[in-house]
């Protein structure tokens, strides 16, 4: 198949690995992937902000950059999801149209990527290996928006060498929730401190998940604490295999 | 986002709240203990979904017609007896209230728990007239007694230990003994209240449910002071939103389903009382129902607002929410707490008193899935962040989003940004993590590192690869 | 007060004006009849009514007498109760009885209009046997016959058998009063009577 990779614009800029991992796991799967270079930014930020109407632009953008795809996908649900709720809100009032007609051609073809390889392509073994203790985290938006469900569940348990230990109270938010990390700052670290106590509690050695922002919050205050525990986006454990680590050692 | 005229604005408030760890802990234990209530009895009904649906698509139908809704009401309460008023806003309720009272020289009133009443702040009315009301519900009478406010829809006294509420008992009830068993603060409560109950004349209620057809007025209620106060004083006056109405009867089988499992875990609260008009012989023999707007035609207006009026006070959306789970109700500065406070009070009270509340919330959405009206909690939420910002004049973030925007719109730009990001970090950065800075990044630093921007971009990986 | 009611009128049909014409459908896909019969409805009803810490007595006719034999005190009963369904020391209530008069009883006697399975719940509506609101609220101890053709599985069974009680008032209780405001800890018996016995009266059908 002909994916397009929207990357996103954090992944671009402060994750490269988790968009490299995503390459390189669709190529190992027989897919050609693409990557439209005039694409940046789904406009989540802004929209989430209350800036919906300044986003309209960066609509405009995501359709011109994937109008044609066969199907796009993206290792972040919740620009997933952003252009699953939020864009055909946004233009509710604009009148134009064509633009309208356009997004709601283009939504059903946009994918998360564990939704993508377990719901569309049906596939949950993808042959990695990733000898770590791994917990997963269900991200908001992947478990209430995109309601992913098992997905990621399912291509965790066939990653060999992982052993994946159940994180306790997995649905509660981790206090991320985009400019709410900074606006509210004192009850976004609130929760992430019980986040981080749950996750240390599993004495997991890599806390995964859907979303490089979630991952960015909950890596970022695992750091401060120098627990020694690291946040990795799922690409990445998926698209590791036994080349990737010497004697259980990451190459 | 904190306007001039929002005095307390959430994140002031919630740091605060955070702070307290006895605070924090109490509320934390209580939200997951109503959390568990309320998953068991829910998943025992099979068609739970359906009635959320059932719930949803009855408020929004009869908001559709609400006009003809309450008239229908009207028509059936006086002819059942009673007598209907309308109020503007809260002030014009107070009155209604308040010559009512007077009509009958009535210096004290009995109170059944009621936000609405809460909202229109009726209490500090009837004292402005020299009247004194009694809350009669145990939570209410602890707020009331301590001069405190009310931090939970449901149980408004969660804040309160149990210590607490004994010393607050002795001093105000002038008892000498009282151990702090729940058991026996109750039992002072009822001694303390029954004879309250038993003289005074005249009683003030919200309602729960309005029932169109039949002209019948619904209160669900535990403890029993809604059935004493709607059923031994003369004069009842009941205040109700114009929102609260159910077209038929038949309909309270959905809500008499969705609201007591949602609000306090029970299969069915302890009493939920029905009345039509007055019945000869039977409870009060003056009835009035005093139909209150107070800006809620203004949510009417507002089709994404809209939904908010579907709430039926349930409280499951603060009780999952991991924001007020964390900060409890004070934080939300309002009658209205947690995520319906966060969309309910800049719409009720004014954008300009309330703008940061649209933002306390990481817009998990954890409320939208319990909310047993279907209201979309974080769509409001969003709604508002976009009524708050078009309605607050220059700001730095505007700046800053519009910035971004032109930055966004143009790959070339955001490839600079990303250059000057990587120059720029470097007094901060270190192992590849940024550990301090100014502004937005200060914020996120305190407490949390940040990954730095590294070397080469997806992009620039891309390049290199073909 | 009419110039209230114009305006807020107005005002609705104001903010409704840009709606699209036409009603919203009412979803009914949610149940209206439970299966739950014979000896099953009736075992739910008295599992789901002591969930609540109401006592629950089953009888029948002859066990009945016995029951209300153990009765002590001085028990309020509406005018209308039956016979067979007095206590051994009771006054009949005909509307003169004051509030405190009905404060300072022992306890009350009724029959129910329904009581709900899935519940627990017993419903009054001032019905035969049943009496005004306030004599099943100021004393201290409820005592309430619930023969089992008064039973009804579900909530929907329960609203739909009621529309002929309106406009009587309703009164649903499940089991006695109650409060969990003091850090969440139920405590059974505020305002309300403190104690709840249900006799579950004739022949468990299979
Ligand atoms: S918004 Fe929904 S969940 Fe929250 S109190 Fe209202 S009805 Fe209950």
């Amino acid at each position: 198949m002909r994916v397009a990779l929207f990357i996103t614009c954090y992944n671009d800029t402060l994750f490269p690995q988790t968009g490299i991992a995503t390459v390189r796991l669709l190529e190992r799967l027989g897919h050609t992937v693409e990557f439209p270079e005039n694409q940046t930014c789904c406009g989540q930020m802004h929209s989430n902000t209350g800036y919906g109407d300044e986003a309209i632009p960066l609509i405009r953008r995501f359709v011109k950059a994937f109008r044609d795809a066969e199907v796009v996908v993206s290792p972040s649900s919740s620009c997933v999801s952003n252009i699953r709720t939020a864009y055909l809100r946004s233009l509710v009032d604009t009148g134009d149209e064509a633009l309208k007609r356009d997004v709601a051609d283009l939504v059903p073809r946009v994918f998360e990527l564990s939704q993508f390889l377990v719901e569309k392509l049906g596939v949950e073994d993808v042959g990695a290996y990733y000898p770590r203790r791994v917990t997963y985290h269900p991200t908001c938006n992947s478990l209430r928006a995109l309601k992913v469900g098992e997905a990621p569940l399912k291509l965790l348990r066939a990653v060999r060498g992982l052993d994946l230990i159940e994180l306790p109270d997995a649905q509660e938010c981790c206090g991320f929730g985009g400019t709410f990390a900074v606006k509210n700052e004192d009850t976004s670290v609130a929760m992430l401190s019980d986040k981080m106590r749950t996750v240390l509690g599993t004495r997991a050695e890599i806390c995964t998940a859907l979303d490089s922002s979630c991952l960015m919050h909950i890596g970022g205050g695992l750091h401060r604490l120098r627990s020694g525990v690291r946040t990795v986006h799922l690409a990445e454990i998926l698209a590791s295999t036994e080349g990737d680590f010497i004697h259980g050692e990451r190459r | 986002m904190a306007s001039a005229a929002e005095r307390h604005t959430f994140p002031e408030l919630a740091k605060r709240a955070v702070a307290d760890t006895q605070l924090r802990r109490n509320i934390g234990n209580a939200t997951q203990t109503i959390r568990a209530k309320r998953a068991a009895v829910v998943a025992e009904v099979p068609d739970w979904e359906d009635l959320r649906e059932a719930g949803r698509s009855l408020k929004e139908h009869t908001l559709r017609s609400l006009d003809r809704y309450l008239v229908q009401l009207e028509e059936a309460v006086t002819k059942a007896g009673g007598q209907v008023h309308w109020a503007r806003d809260g002030a014009e309720a107070s009155r209604i209230v308040i010559e009512i009272a007077e009509r009958h020289s009535v210096k004290e009133v009995i109170k059944v728990k009621s936000i609405t009443t809460e909202e229109i702040k009726l209490n500090e009315a009837l004292e402005a007239a020299g009247i004194r009301p009694f809350e009669t519900d145990l939570a209410e009478l602890i707020i009331q007694l301590g001069d405190d406010v009310s931090s939970h829809i449901l149980v408004p006294a969660i804040h309160r230990n149990r210590a607490e509420i004994r010393e607050l008992f002795m001093r105000k009830l002038g008892l000498t003994e009282l151990s702090d068993r729940p058991s026996d603060l109750t039992a002072a409560a009822r001694t303390y209240l029954r004879e309250k109950f038993l003289t005074v004349p005249m009683a003030v209620s919200g309602a729960n449910f309005g029932i169109c057809d039949t002209g019948t007025i619904c209160v669900v209620e535990s403890e029993g002071n809604g059935r004493m106060c709607l059923t031994l004083p003369q004069v009842l006056v009941s205040v109700m939103g114009v929102e609260k109405l159910v077209p038929t009867w038949e309909d309270m089988e959905v809500f008499l389903q969705l609201l007591p499992r949602s609000s306090t875990g029970e299969r069915m609260n302890p009493y939920n009382s029905f009345w039509t008009g007055v019945m000869p012989g039977d409870g009060p023999q003056e009835f009035h129902l005093v139909l209150l707007d107070n800006r809620r035609t203004d949510v009417l207006a507002d089709r994404t607002g809209r939904q908010t009026l579907n709430c039926i006070r349930c409280s499951a959306c603060l009780n999952i929410c991991p924001v007020y789970s964390r900060t409890g109700g004070h934080a939300y500065h309002s009658e209205y707490q947690g995520p319906i406070g966060a969309i309910l009070t800049p719409q009720l009270h004014g954008m300009e008193s309330a703008a940061s509340l649209p933002y306390a919330s990481s817009l998990c959405g954890a409320c939208y899935e319990v909310c047993p009206v279907k209201i979309n909690i974080p769509e409001v939420l969003v709604h508002l962040r976009t009524r708050a910002v078009a309605q607050s004049g220059f700001t730095l973030e505007k700046l800053a989003m519009g910035a971004a925007i032109r930055m966004f719109d143009n790959p070339r730009l955001l490839e600079t940004a990303q250059k000057i990001a990587r120059v720029a970090q470097r007094p901060f950065a270190s192992d590849g993590y940024i550990t301090g800075g100014i502004g937005p990044v200060r914020q996120w630093t305190k407490a949390r590192d940040l990954p730095a921007v590294p070397s080469q971009s997806f992009r620039d990986w891309w390049r290199t690869r073909r | 007060m009419s110039a209230a009611r114009e305006e807020v009128l107005g005002r609705i049909r104001q903010a409704l004006s840009r709606d699209p014409a036409g009603e919203i459908d009412i979803a009914r896909s949610y149940r209206r009849t439970a299966a739950l019969h014979g000896a099953e409805l009736v075992d739910r009803f008295a599992e789901r009514a002591e969930a609540y810490k109401a006592t629950v007595l089953r009888v029948d006719a002859a066990g009945l007498a016995d029951a209300l034999e153990r009765l002590r005190g001085r028990f309020v009963v509406p005018d209308d109760l039956p016979e067979e369904w007095l206590p051994p020391e009771f006054i009949r209530d005909h509307r003169q009885l004051g509030h405190r008069d009905l404060d300072a009883v022992d306890g009350v006697v009724t029959g129910c209009a329904l009581a709900i399975a899935e519940t627990g719940t017993i419903v009054l509506d001032a019905g035969v046997g049943q009496g005004r609101r306030a004599i099943t609220l100021l004393p201290d101890f409820h005592v309430c016959i619930v023969p089992v053709e008064r039973i009804v599985a579900s909530v929907p069974e329960a609203v739909a058998a009621l529309r002929t009680s309106l406009p009587r008032p309703l009164t649903f209780m499940s089991g006695p009063s109650a409060t969990s405001d003091i850090e969440l800890n139920r405590v059974e018996g505020v305002h309300g009577p403190r104690r709840l016995e249900i006799i579950i009266l004739g022949e468990t059908p299979d």
